[in-house]
């Protein structure tokens, strides 16, 4: 049977997984048709395109699939079953489904169509915009923008003009921002928040209309109350409308307002043809949000599945929660539930402002007050996830309390029929069955099989407690302890030694732990000690704690010799230093080889040529590059703009900086950075913890990326910093990654843990939410300022000399297992004996 | 298992060596909770010092990696069973025994070892398996 979808935004491209998924007969034979040049992509994340370069393109689907794109169905015809595209091309179908989504709705004011005025819906309208921004901010500086209509999209729309570096005017005919979401007094506190961000705020004014500069483009917007304001650019973004006119086309039924109309199926009067999403009038109603236009998609799948077979499926599609969360440039907002309902449906409301703070709440509750009907959070949301679950269901405490405690001690007794994640769909029974029946152990896995929390994220705090909540009640252990030894996480020992200012593993230990250490805690309280300054590690009692890379200062090989690597900050090597490198190598025998993070590896040597190598190399100026530590290792650089015809900061400078600063510092798991010098990226600073891009104004910080095992691109966290700016926010990231992640975890993993992701490090790290930047950045100041060469003092100490020999009682006897061959002119080790675990076995 | 008899860490020296005992090191000389390697008659021989003053020698071969540096594995208990951890790949073994604790199948040939009462020195004696 042959499926035509007609339209490839979300909503299409939702519907042809969920069928290709369930459709394990292959039933369906599924074309895609689409009027945008590319495949569907996620338009709920528009701005960070523009923002963050972020690609928004959704997975391809399987080779079972036809997509054909930039080609729109132009008309159908019911008759013969056949749909005719703009290009003539001609499919027939056994069903059909429109998913041609909504246009924006541009009111008919004069000047509508003038150059420099767009819509904020498409990527091509998103190039548009930045094309003609970058043009006007270079023939215009200070040129201002209106954006026209102040909802959800609208104030999208603002940011990303503000990005764009234009003095951004948002205009709103209703009396507050975002009035179909928020009361006046959320909308009034949202004001506050987009006007401390720098834009103008016109409310309670229609447009009046748009007039052109002398060059013919639009340079002024007239405003109803007699105002006008100057704007080299026009976005609007004042509702929607939906795109029903192949529906017209075929005489299917529309609404007043227009949308296809259909049943809670989804199915028009022509029962071969669906329609889904926002071009669907569906019980009466347009649907603007992803949430019930992904269910109607599901609806439509479970259709079509069942019409296969010649059954009727139970799917209906029963309205949808309006709930909403978004972020905007840092501000909180959210609405959820019914957040209008007042006293004549028995309805009362619960109000807390904080004009300081910035902070509004309020919530919709029953006239007895128990249960919750809606609500709306302004500049602080974090109780979003679990009041919108609560919605229609009795509130465990009092209102007050759940405007103030949130998310506290909930999740575990939700009522099964709970809707936990609003865009899939994911009800708290549905993750509570999977958890059980497959035995899901990770939030990870919970994301993966239910795909709760995997498109706007906002519920992943709920469903991480829903699923610790299971594992506690299944008995499996959700413990945080690092081993046997220790009953608490990386982090919270960090917090105990740090706030305690223990200094020895012996005092830890005997504390708050018990027996006497092991192999897992003993390198982890040594490198906790060591990023609180706690002198050199191989002092005292430390030294028993450090592995073999640590205790030797060199890297451990499959031989058992060790690979020696000198610190080349940045990269940056002078021709006389490059030849000390290769004198050593040369004299102590060693095979070197360049690594990737831009300095040479010596490999081959004995514990007791150890010291000698490094003598030499200290001597000639070079100190140690901590590879064999859980440490910075390297800040790698492009050329930049010293020599690069291409390069717009000096990224070699900058480089060499921050390795000096960072040089030494102890972290959960090694660091990894680069520094490119412009936008080209030859450094792949976005696969490092943390990665700094050039711009013509400055820097861009991305943080968390990763090479390796599982490669993860570096988020952008902020942009155009100076050089104080970016060097005080990478202190203060590196101090907090270093305070609260678990155990060898990289970056990338931490941020994917941290509750509330990117969001909750910035709210940290740059907003300074919990208070501790200063503290932060004095931890790194103390770091910076303790610094100290661990190859250079070790040379000085001859009792932490005399360990480095392969035998305690023949000192000079280097190590008869230790043998090597040639190969490619250079050695290369053998094992004598080879893994022998016959030994035991026999 | 081993072929070593006398699994203890202190006592007689085997009749196999003709009853001698070797020098290693001062017993101040070891870093509590550490290990050093002892180069006896061409053997390799790990010697530990734990935290409670306890002595004990294991072969410096790592069965796993094939390599010698067991000696300079990180110390420490699991269950109260005194152990080291193998550099290499990680794998834990029982100080006391050889045993490896996540692969009982395999383990470490042990050695005597002693603190000698007069010199204060510590010493540890081949055994005839040991010899090969």
């Amino acid at each position: 049977m042959r499926l035509v979808v007609v339209g490839h935004g979300p909503t299409g491209h939702r519907l042809v997984e969920a069928l290709r998924e369930r459709d394990e007969a292959g039933a369906w034979q599924v074309t895609v048709i689409g009027e945008e040049p590319r495949p569907a992509y996620d338009r709920v994340a528009l701005t960070s395109y523009l923002t963050e370069d972020a690609d928004l393109a959704y997975p391809a689907h399987d080779e079972g699939v036809t997509l054909l794109t930039g080609d729109p169905v132009a008309a159908i015809d019911r008759k013969r079953r056949t749909v005719r595209t703009a290009s003539g091309r001609e499919v027939g179908y056994d069903a059909l489904v429109l998913a041609t989504g909504s246009a924006p709705f541009v009111p008919p004011v004069q000047g509508r169509d003038l150059p420099g005025v767009f819509v904020y819906r498409t990527i091509d309208d998103l190039d548009a915009i930045r094309t003609h921004c970058r043009d006007l901010t270079a023939s215009r500086p200070g040129a201002g923008g209106v954006v026209i209509g102040g909802g959800l999209l609208g104030l999208e729309a603002a940011r990303a003009l503000q990005g764009l570096g234009v003095d951004t005017h948002v205009v709103e005919v209703a009396p507050w921002l975002m009035p179909r979401q928020l009361d006046e007094g959320g909308g009034v506190m949202l004001r506050r928040h987009i006007e401390a961000l720098g834009m103008t705020v016109h409310a309670g004014t229609p447009v009046a209309g748009l007039e052109a500069g002398d060059d013919g483009r639009v340079a002024r917007v007239g405003l109803g109350d007699g105002a006008s304001v100057d704007a080299g650019v026009v976005v609007f973004s004042a509702g929607i409308r939906p795109r029903d006119e192949l529906a017209r086309g075929c005489g299917l039924p529309v609404g007043e307002r227009g949308g296809v109309a259909v049943d809670d199926t989804c199915r028009t009067e022509d029962p071969a043809i669906f329609a889904v999403g926002e071009c669907a009038l569906v019980n009466g109603q347009v649907y603007g949000l992803v949430a019930p236009c992904f269910s109607m998609a599901e609806v439509v799948a479970d259709q079509l599945l069942a019409a296969a077979t010649g059954q009727d499926s139970p799917a209906r599609f029963e309205g949808a929660d309006m709930s909403t969360k978004l972020k905007l440039m840092g501000v909180d907002v959210a609405s959820f539930g019914d957040p209008f309902a007042g006293p004549d449906q028995g309805a009362l409301d619960v109000t807390y402002t904080d004009p300081v703070g910035g902070v509004y709440k309020k919530l919709v509750v029953s006239d007895d007050a128990r249960t919750l009907i809606g609500g709306v959070l302004v500049g602080d949301a974090s109780a979003y996830p679990t009041l919108r679950a609560y919605v229609g269901a009795e509130l465990p405490g009092s209102p007050e309390q759940a405007l103030f405690g949130g998310t506290e001690a909930v999740g575990g007794d939700l009522p099964g029929a709970t809707q936990i994640c609003n865009c899939n769909n994911v009800t708290a029974d549905t993750i509570r069955c999977a958890i059980r029946e497959q035995g899901l152990t990770e939030l990870g896995e919970v994301k993966s099989c239910t795909r709760a929390g995997a498109t706007c994220g906002s519920c992943v705090p709920l469903v991480k407690k829903i699923l610790d909540a299971e594992l506690t009640a299944a008995g499996i252990e959700v413990s945080k302890a690092l081993c046997e030894h220790f009953d608490y996480s990386r982090a919270e020992l960090f917090d105990i030694v740090r706030v305690r200012r223990i200094t020895t593993f012996t005092e830890l230990i005997s504390e708050h732990g018990r027996g006497r250490g092991c192999d897992i805690c003993k390198p982890v309280v040594a490198s906790i000690l060591a990023s609180l300054g706690s002198g050199h590690i191989l002092d005292g009692e430390q030294a028993a704690l450090q592995d073999t890379n640590d205790h030797f200062l060199a890297n451990l090989q499959k031989n058992g010799t060790y690979s020696v690597v000198p610190r080349i900050p940045g990269g940056e090597i002078t021709p006389d230093k490059l030849i000390v490198i290769g004198e050593v190598a040369r004299d102590f025998g060693l095979y070197t080889k360049i690594t990737g993070g831009q300095r040479i590896d010596l490999f081959g040597a004995r514990v007791e040529q150890l010291p000698r190598i490094w003598k030499r190399l200290v001597d000639a100026g070079f100190e140690s590059g901590h590879a064999y530590g859980k440490a910075l290792r390297t800040v790698k650089s492009c050329v930049g703009s010293t020599w690069c015809r291409y390069g717009v900061q000096d990224s070699v400078g900058m480089a060499i900086k921050l390795e000096l600063r960072y040089r030494g510092l102890r972290a959960p798991h090694k660091l990894k950075a680069a520094v490119s010098g412009c936008s080209r990226e030859c450094a792949e600073a976005q696969g490092k913890d943390f990665g700094v891009i050039a711009t013509d104004k400055g820097w861009n910080l991305y943080v968390c990326g990763n090479g390796g095992m599982r490669p993860r691109h570096a988020d952008l966290l902020a942009t155009d910093l100076d050089d104080e700016g970016l060097v005080r926010l990478i202190d203060r990231f590196l101090m907090f990654y270093i305070r609260t992640a678990d155990r060898l975890q990289r970056t990338a993993s931490w941020l994917e843990s941290l509750d509330g992701g990117l969001d909750y490090l910035r709210e940290v790290i740059i907003e300074d939410r919990l208070g501790i930047c200063a503290e932060l950045e004095e931890a790194m100041e103390r770091h910076v300022g303790s610094y100290s060469d661990e190859w250079r003092d070790t040379l000085e100490d001859p009792d932490k000399l005399s360990r480095f020999v392969s035998f305690v009682n023949a000192p000079d006897v280097p190590d008869p297992s230790i043998v090597f061959e040639p190969e490619r002119e250079q050695i290369k080790p053998v094992l004598v004996t080879g893994p022998r675990l016959e030994v035991a076995s026999r | 298992m081993t072929t070593t008899t006398d699994l203890r860490p202190t006592g007689p020296a085997p009749r196999g060596d003709g009853g001698r005992w070797h020098p290693v090191c001062s017993y101040d000389d070891l870093i509590p909770e550490r290990g050093v390697c002892a180069l006896i008659e061409g053997v390799q021989v790990a010697v530990f010092r734990t935290f409670d003053g306890e002595l004990y020698a294991l072969s410096n071969l790592d069965p796993f990696s094939g390599a010698h540096v067991i000696s300079r594995g990180i110390l420490g208990t699991r269950g109260g069973v005194p152990t080291v951890a193998s550099p290499m790949y990680k794998e834990v073994f029982d100080l006391r025994t050889g045993v490896c604790l996540d692969d009982p199948q395999v383990a470490l040939p042990t050695f005597p070892i002693r603190r000698d009462p007069a010199t204060g020195r510590v010493e540890v004696a081949l055994t005839h398996a040991n010899r090969q």
